[in-house]
């Protein structure tokens, strides 16, 4: 039985644990007045990101998965969708609406910015009143899809700050609770482990279906990863190849079996660990991860990443005693004790397990103190 | 690569200076700045500690040689290849890009 914990759940019976209130761009011309609206309604949250202009076919239906998830997601109260002209507008408010929530649609064309913000910013006063009155209420903690990724990791990740999240993954699922890794890219040298971990046939050869292909795309591009794979960063931590850093990165995924294998910003229909195929970039990570409904990211970081998402809750953890003594207003949890010998696994593991239930009971992250609401859509192709 | 201006690590009496995956790994990972000389090494599977003679500055989070490597073999961490050498590596040396490459980026040098 898992214990309980304080959320809010969402007509669609999902749990979220933050409760915001987005106005949400369809494309780049519409950030404007969306940020304006925000500036009006001081409380709401606008959403602005470049895209949604004449992209098309894969690339499209990507780029309305990621808004569609994040609107609908459990963190979300209620929405107000704004684009340059009704089509897409409605498109995307209808596939926020299917979650039952509150979802308003506006367009610009033959009403201008400023008509467009006088009634879109009414509207968003109003759920934002509504959405004011929405209670925690007792949820299961299992109840919460938790995503991870680790970001500029280092030898410590591998050492200490994954095997930390591990602890939790292993638990959570156990508990009957979705977790959702991907990282495609940083899976190079222990791809295999993961193929070894997939529950049927059927997810191993999707699972294997989506690395082939990454790999082919990096081929067929002719570039040399090394330079981005691994990092600078992660090398000047002690990295040296992708294999040791997908190693490290594995690592956090804890030993349960691995259910599925996600489209990217697909949402996950069986519980336990599921695998997304994804960029390793951190900002558009995690928003594919909103868009799947997750509602809190465990992010283990070596050398120092400070990313943050605008709906999702980034918990940050680190084992580097560095990182630590010189971020600490980055770092969530500090796990360098157990470097040095003088904290074991187990006890890590309940520490971050306290708090995660802190951050899901409204406890704020050391990113959404700071104000990091990276919101990055993965782009696939260019445009028309 | 090696930053000497920087804050030194050091974790005091008693913990360990290298931490390793798991026996039989090929390099074992600096918890704290560690100079040349003779270093704690403790295995994370096995529990068990033995002693390392360092023969280079290894800074936090960077790698050691655990064994005399030959030229272009494979290294091993996690139980698991994470490249193979460029050059020999003397067990106690300082384990890095400049001696160890990816096996799996084809076109990387």
């Amino acid at each position: 039985m898992s214990r309980e914990v304080l959320g809010y759940r969402r007509p669609d019976g999902r749990v979220g644990v933050r409760n915001h209130v987005v106005v949400l761009p369809v494309d780049d011309l519409s950030n404007a007045v969306c940020e304006n609206v925000a500036r009006v309604v001081p409380g709401v949250l606008a959403l602005p990101h470049p895209y949604g202009r004449l992209q098309y076919g894969e690339d499209l239906e990507l780029t309305f998965r990621t808004l569609i998830g994040n609107g609908a997601n459990p963190n979300v109260a209620a929405a107000v969708v704004i684009g340059i002209e009704p089509n897409w507008t409605q498109r995307v408010a209808e596939g926020i609406a299917r979650a039952g929530k509150p979802v308003e649609a506006y367009s610009i064309e033959r009403f201008g910015d400023l008509r467009t913000l006088a009634a879109a910013a009414r509207t968003a006063q109003g759920m934002l009143q509504d959405a004011s009155e929405l209670r925690r209420e007792p949820v299961e903690r299992r109840e919460l899809v938790i995503s991870i990724k680790c970001g500029e990791s280092d030898t410590t990740t591998g050492l200490g700050s994954c095997p930390t999240v591990a602890r939790v993954v292993d638990r959570h699922v156990q508990e009957g609770g979705t977790v959702i890794f991907g990282e495609t890219s940083e899976l190079t040298g222990g791809e295999h482990l993961i193929a070894a971990r997939c529950q049927t046939e059927e997810v191993r050869s999707k699972f294997q279906g989506f690395y082939d292909r990454y790999l082919a795309e990096i081929e067929a591009s002719g570039a040399d990863l090394l330079g981005s794979q691994p990092t600078q960063g992660n090398i000047r931590g002690g990295l040296s190849t992708i294999e040791e850093k997908a190693l490290g990165n594995i690592a956090k995924t804890g030993t349960v079996p691995v259910v599925d294998a996600l489209a990217m910003a697909e949402t996950p229909s069986r519980p336990g660990l599921n695998f997304m195929d994804s960029s390793s970039a951190a900002a558009e990570f995690i928003t594919l991860m909103g868009a799947a409904g997750a509602v809190l990211h465990l992010f283990p970081t070596g050398q120092g990443n400070v990313v943050g998402n605008p709906l999702v809750p980034v918990i940050k953890i680190t084992a580097n005693p560095l990182t630590a003594r010189t971020m600490a207003e980055h770092i969530d949890l500090d796990v360098s004790d157990l470097l040095w010998g003088r904290c074991s696994l187990a006890e890590a593991g309940e520490r971050l397990m306290a708090l995660v239930e802190r951050v899901a009971n409204g406890r704020l992250t050391c990113a959404e103190a700071l104000g990091h609401r990276e919101f990055v859509l993965t782009k696939l192709y260019r445009s028309a | 690569m090696e930053e000497r201006d920087r804050e030194r690590i050091e974790a005091g009496e008693g913990a360990p200076h290298f931490l390793v995956h798991n026996e039989g790994d090929g390099v074992a990972v600096a918890v704290q700045d560690v100079e040349p000389g003779p270093a704690r090494v403790r295995y994370l599977d096995s529990g068990r500690d033995a002693e390392l003679e360092v023969r280079e500055h290894v800074p936090l989070g960077h790698k050691v040689a655990l064994m005399d490597l030959g030229a272009g073999v494979e290294v091993i961490e996690y139980r698991v290849p994470i490249g193979r050498t460029r050059v020999p590596v003397e067990k106690g040396r300082w384990v890095h890009v400049h001696n160890l490459r990816s096996a799996r980026w084809g076109r990387s040098r």
